[in-house]
């Protein structure tokens, strides 16, 4: 068969795809963002995003710190530049692993599960039923897990900022035999506002990401379960790539000189 | 015939290359039970579905009391839904609601009614429809597919809507409880002065509760008339279709042994 043919068809394939998220994204700030807002739909969002992805970003986030300082003493000992240890646990933290490796835990847990959940409304046509009891699916399921999405990404992003430190601290006093005081005044010293406030600007685009492309897929799974399992599927590794891509363009932006 | 509450006219709808309807066109005066019956798979709940606005019909006119509905946006369409009511064919129930809030969503939601006063008007529906009290405390998934159904039946009626669509109420009911929700659907007509469309296969069901039957073959309505005359259609169809026989003009397409 002609490749060319072949490269034409994906090519058209992703073309029409982006065009489709594109139309779902319009709709999702233009209906899901605006009034009505409904208030108990965000929270109990904010709890299912947020609340109870905390043990497993927190455990990211601790080994991903402890392994940080390990691998930053084996390097810097060869230099005699163990003092570098706190300084660029915390910086690699805090601008790089802590948002995103919660922003791909959470995609692999919260964005599977906002797509598993709105393609089985969808194929049971549930999403049909709200319409006709004149709720905007938009309005009702995509806006809060947006808002959920973006308000807490950061906050979990600030607590995995502080447990990575705290997993280089233990390891680095602990395993390495760095003194304590002096691990957490470089930390303290070396760390800046912005290293801070960076990562979490990535995490609210992260989670933005992650609900977008969640209730994208969700909302257009067709054909049982086969098609949610495919749908939940699309939507963890779609908002995975794209964390990746939107890390890459943000830090080449926020750290531009 | 004088122009109908409910009107469509040569309604079209395609999905890729299979036509389902070919051009519908059907008239349902102010306050009268239309009942549709038809082969399985002819197009029935597509058509509800287009008139919900659910659907998008590729060509065709559908008007609502003299209102061109197809293509409504925004407002006007949620002001358009809130004058209906749908009993889904496989109930569509939220499953992450309560039975009674499954019920009380339309007045909640679309009518901002207080959540007690909403509550008390559930578990009267619930009451209309066969079920307990402690029913309206359970969830969707704890109830078998008869009660589901019941439920359906109780959110579709809540908001004591101008016109109800049910697809297939009785379907999975035993023979009492059928004639009881086919007593309820007759005493919505009556009572609520509501305008009804009804899917049924069960034609002790569709004489109990029609005004007016019609009958959809291939996409399209090949006979319409008052219930009673219905013995004397003259149609080929019809007979076959009302008297359950395999031969005749409708052709299953089975493999014979
Ligand atoms: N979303 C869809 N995409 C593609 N085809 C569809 C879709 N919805 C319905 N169809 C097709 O349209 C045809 C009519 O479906 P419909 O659900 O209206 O049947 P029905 O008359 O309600 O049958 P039943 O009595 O079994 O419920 C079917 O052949 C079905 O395959
Ligand atoms: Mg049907």
């Amino acid at each position: 068969m002609n490749i060319f043919a072949h490269i034409g068809r994906a090519t058209l394939a992703l073309l029409a795809e982006v065009g489709r998220v594109a139309l779902f994204l319009k709709d999702a700030l233009l209906q899901g963002l605006t009034p009505k807002i409904f208030v108990r739909q965000i929270l109990e969002q904010m709890m299912r995003i947020g609340y109870f992805s905390l043990p497993v970003v927190g455990l990211t986030a601790f080994f991903t710190g402890g392994a940080l300082a390990l691998q930053i003493y084996l390097g810097s000992s060869r230099f005699n530049a163990e003092s570098l240890v706190a300084s660029i646990v915390a910086l690699g933290i805090t601008r790089e692993l802590g948002p995103v490796l919660a922003g791909l835990m959470v995609a692999g847990r919260v964005g599977a599960s906002i797509a598993a959940e709105l393609g089985t409304m969808r194929v049971t046509e549930q999403i049909d039923a709200l319409v006709t009891l004149a709720t905007n699916p938009f309005k009702y399921l995509v806006g809060p897990r947006i808002i959920a999405a973006v308000v807490t990404l950061p906050i979990l992003v600030g607590i995995a900022d502080v447990i990575g430190i705290m997993g280089g601290y233990i390891v680095g006093t602990r395993s390495i035999g760095l003194n304590g005081y002096a691990y957490i005044r470089n930390t303290a010293d070396f760390l800046e506002f912005d290293d801070v406030t960076s990562g979490l600007i990535k995490a609210a685009v992260f989670g933005f990401i992650i609900a977008v492309m969640g209730c994208y897929h969700g909302f257009n799974s067709k054909g049982g379960a086969q098609g949610v399992g495919r749908a939940t599927t699309n939507a963890v590794v779609s908002s995975a790539i794209l964390i990746l891509a939107a890390n890459f363009a943000l830090t080449s932006l926020l750290f531009a000189e | 015939m004088a122009e109908g509450y409910i009107e469509l006219s040569n309604v079209k709808k395609s999905f890729g290359p299979k036509h389902v309807l070919n051009g519908v066109t059907l008239s349902v005066p102010k306050g009268h039970s239309l009942v549709v019956i038809g082969g399985s798979g002819t197009g029935k709940s597509v058509m509800l579905k287009c008139v919900l606005g659910l659907l998008q019909p590729d060509s065709g006119s559908i008007r609502i009391a003299g209102e061109e509905v197809v293509g409504l946006k925004g407002k006007a369409r949620d002001a358009y839904l809130s004058r209906f009511g749908m009993l889904f064919q496989g109930a569509a129930l939220f499953d992450s609601l309560a039975v009674w809030e499954n019920v009380a969503f339309g007045l909640i939601q679309g009518r901002h009614m207080a959540r007690a006063k909403a509550r008390d008007i559930a578990f009267e529906k619930l009451g209309q429809v066969g079920l307990t009290p402690e029913v309206g405390n359970l969830y969707p998934a704890e109830l078998s597919g008869g009660m589901q159904k019941r439920v359906g039946l109780a959110r579709a009626i809540a908001a004591d809507p101008e016109i109800i669509f049910f697809d297939e109420p009785t379907t999975g009911l035993d023979p009492i409880m059928a004639d009881v929700i086919n007593n309820l659907i007759v005493d919505c007509v009556k009572r609520l002065g509501a305008t009804t469309v009804s899917i049924t296969h069960d034609m002790a069901s569709a004489r109990k509760i029609a005004d007016d039957i019609a009958m959809i073959f291939k996409g399209e309505i090949i006979w319409q008339g008052p219930a009673r005359t219905i013995d004397q259609s003259g149609n080929p169809y019809v007979d076959q279709f009302i008297h359950g026989r395999a031969e005749g003009p409708i052709q299953m397409d089975v493999l014979k042994p």
